[in-house]
């Protein structure tokens, strides 16, 4: 369907899984991704597709490296204290090297914490919540076409590396209504799965899913081969918004839906002579490096100012970019509090006043 | 002269690394043999589990996948909503499947999932060196019940295949032993049932195979499998508990 | 006549095969070990075989043929 919709978030990420090819969901319950399992389960029966409803998000992970493993396009959702649940999976899937998406509605943490949109599960996305020496591709979607969108890349990333992929929204966006476009693409050349397990009769080598290499030297190899595959994706797949950059007085970093309040504020600044600039990581990991040291390189600039709905989780990776040539500061809220814009000018003044 | 016994095909050329006398050996065989005899080989897909079987995709000459401890029965979900056509069992021992993965196989039952659960029942953790499993007997001494279970403090074994028997999606689950010539047929019989019953697309099916452990029970190999016939089948009576094309108690 | 045959590099002298076999003819050998370490077990007296498989039935390891 190529003309306009409005959709809410959740439903929008479903349908755009569904055109992607996405034939399998495994999930559970959790506000604010609801909507997504109850939009697969409506319409996969629909497309020769299946929705299981697992007994736990535990559960839902590993049908997903099930069915992963058995060649398909497959994903899971759900929300904060469910992502933690299913961190050791990701880690198996990871080590298997099996792509899938898995979708994460962010909500306010941690414990049980909220149901309010929140974006305190960076470090969890990009570090890595599971074991081992893994990295998952993170996609932070701002709106909801861009959700759209980067669900149908995701799947694509994931089966051109054979890794899972992560969709980082909140719940701002999962629950939200925007008009969106399920627009054709231009399919990636994918390789082909002749490693998943479909039966074996002989005509390729027996296909073993398997993440165990009990000999350590084997086991580097497999990790050393592994981070051949994470260098690479640094190299191919980063993603960022650069906005009003040029000759900007303050950088500020933000992503997915902060990030659209950070551009009103710049317009609210641009009445005040005040000259901000935005760089909004798209994949939060590979992070765009590069792009902070070039901008954060001019003269004009003065600081940076990471803003999320966190308490600063990803102006580490800012600091770690911006490598000590400005001063980076940080302004949040989180449990679910969205910061105001007023706030986010109010900080940028202090900054340039000097007495941030 | 003709071979009347030999190596399943079903079954790789890899020496198994058990120990003396485990009767997992002789479980992988039985398995092997049935999917043989149901000339299914090429359209089975195993998976194994995490403990003294970790190794099983090596062993079974078909497509395999290696679970998260406990997480096998919903690996092997997610197989067979992929591929309905295919013939899908787990292998599991206790610690994997009645402890971590208690939720697991009781949801696979539950949804009447079309796949084999092989469930090896041998009282303890084998692979970690022998602590308590919650199939451990009451008195049983361990690594980690080391004065005997005491039930009030470690509660009382789990009989899984009567506690699935209760389930409606199961369609066949019998508790089966290894310990002699006669009940290591019958344990075959039951293991090629329930492959049957999942081709039939019955519903989920269920064999508990009653096994030993010597390294970690203390005992000789030949020790071992009297200590199972003496103290594990009084507790864990042998039979059909459930048989969805009529039998069972 | 049927015949057994021992892998007997396969074999870790577990000796559950002795304890099935009708005839009595399955045994441990004493006098050597296997590359494993372990005494491997024999037929003694193959000529009163029956070809039943028990022993074959039995072996955890798959240390055994069975032809008649």
């Amino acid at each position: 369907m190529a003309e306009k919709v409005l959709m809410k978030g959740n439903e929008a990420i479903g349908e755009a899984a569904i055109q992607a090819g996405c034939k399998y969901f495994f999930g559970y319950p959790i506000t604010p991704q609801n909507e997504i399992p109850a939009y697969m389960a409506k319409k996969l029966p629909k497309v020769g597709g299946c929705f299981v409803q697992a007994e736990s998000e535990i559960a839902a992970i590993n049908m997903v490296y099930g069915a992963a493993g058995a060649g398909a396009r497959v994903m899971t959702s759900s929300s904060s204290p469910g992502i933690s649940l299913k961190q050791e999976g990701i880690s198996y899937i990871a080590g298997a090297e099996l792509p899938c998406l898995v979708v994460n509605i962010v909500r306010g943490g941690p414990g049980l914490g909220g149901i309010q949109p929140a974006q305190s599960d960076y470090f969890q996305a990009t570090r890595g919540g599971g074991h081992g020496d893994y990295r998952m591709v993170v996609l932070a979607p701002s709106t909801v076409q861009e959700a759209v969108d980067l669900v149908m890349d995701g799947f694509d990333i994931a089966d051109m590396y054979r890794n899972p992929v992560l969709l980082l929204g909140d719940g701002m966006l999962g629950q939200m209504m925007e008009p969106v476009e399920f627009k054709e693409r231009k399919p990636r050349q994918l390789p082909e799965k002749t490693w998943a397990a479909t039966g074996w009769k002989g005509d390729r080598p027996r296909s073993v899913i398997n993440s165990l290499f009990i000999d350590p030297a084997e086991l580097e190899r497999h990790n050393i081969k592994l981070q051949a595959k994470y260098d690479t994706i640094e190299k191919e797949e980063v993603r960022y918004e650069a906005y009003n950059t040029e000759g900007a007085q303050v950088i500020i970093a933000s992503y997915g839906t902060t990030s659209r309040i950070v551009k009103n504020v710049i317009d609210d600044a641009a009445r005040e002579g005040i000259k901000i600039g935005l760089i909004r990581p798209i994949t939060l990991w590979p992070f765009p490096k590069e792009i902070f040291a070039k901008v954060v390189g001019q003269q004009t600039v003065k600081a940076v100012l990471a803003v999320e709905m966190s308490l600063g989780q990803m102006v580490d990776d800012v600091r770690l970019a911006v490598n000590g040539q400005k001063p980076v500061y940080f302004y949040g809220r989180t449990g679910g509090m969205v910061p105001r814009p007023d706030d986010i000018l109010r900080q940028v003044k202090m900054i340039l006043g000097g007495e941030a | 002269m003709v071979k009347v016994f030999e190596k399943p095909k079903a079954l790789t050329d890899k020496p198994f690394h058990y120990c003396p006398g485990c009767t997992h050996g002789i479980i992988h065989r039985l398995v092997a043999e049935a999917i043989d005899e149901l000339d299914i080989q090429q359209k089975t897909i195993g998976v194994a589990p995490v403990g003294c079987a970790v190794f099983a995709y090596d062993y079974f000459n078909c497509d395999m996948m290696e679970a998260a401890h406990g997480r096998a029965p919903a690996v092997a979900t997610g197989i067979k909503r992929v591929h309905p056509d295919k013939v899908v069992f787990t292998y599991q021992g206790d610690g994997d499947l009645a402890s971590i993965g208690a939720a697991e196989i009781v949801h696979a039952a539950t949804r009447g999932e079309k796949i084999t659960t092989i469930f090896v029942n041998n009282a303890i953790y084998g692979m970690t060196g022998g602590q308590m499993a919650p199939t451990t007997l009451v008195g049983q001494v361990t690594a980690t019940s080391p004065y005997g279970r005491q039930p009030e403090i470690a509660g009382y074994p789990i009989r899984i295949s009567e506690m699935l028997s209760t389930i409606e999606g199961a369609a066949y689950i019998a508790r089966v032993s290894v310990h002699d010539i006669k009940h290591l047929m019958q344990a075959k019989k039951a293991i090629k049932k329930a492959f049957e019953i999942q081709i039939k697309g019955k519903g989920f099916s269920i064999v508990e195979v009653l096994s030993t452990c010597p390294t970690n029970w203390g005992l000789t190999p030949i020790e071992a499998l009297n200590w199972l016939k003496e103290n594990m089948i009084p507790y864990y009576p042998l039979g059909v508990k459930k048989d969805i094309d009529g039998g069972g108690e | 006549m049927p015949k057994v045959t021992f892998k007997e590099d396969l074999c870790k002298g577990c000796e559950l095969c002795t304890t099935v076999c009708p005839r009595g003819i399955v045994t441990i050998a004493k006098d050597r070990i296997n590359k494993k370490g372990y005494n491997p077990a024999i037929v003694t007296d193959m000529d009163k075989c029956t070809g039943c498989a028990f022993c074959a039935r039995i072996c955890p390891d798959v240390v055994i043929e069975v032809e008649k």
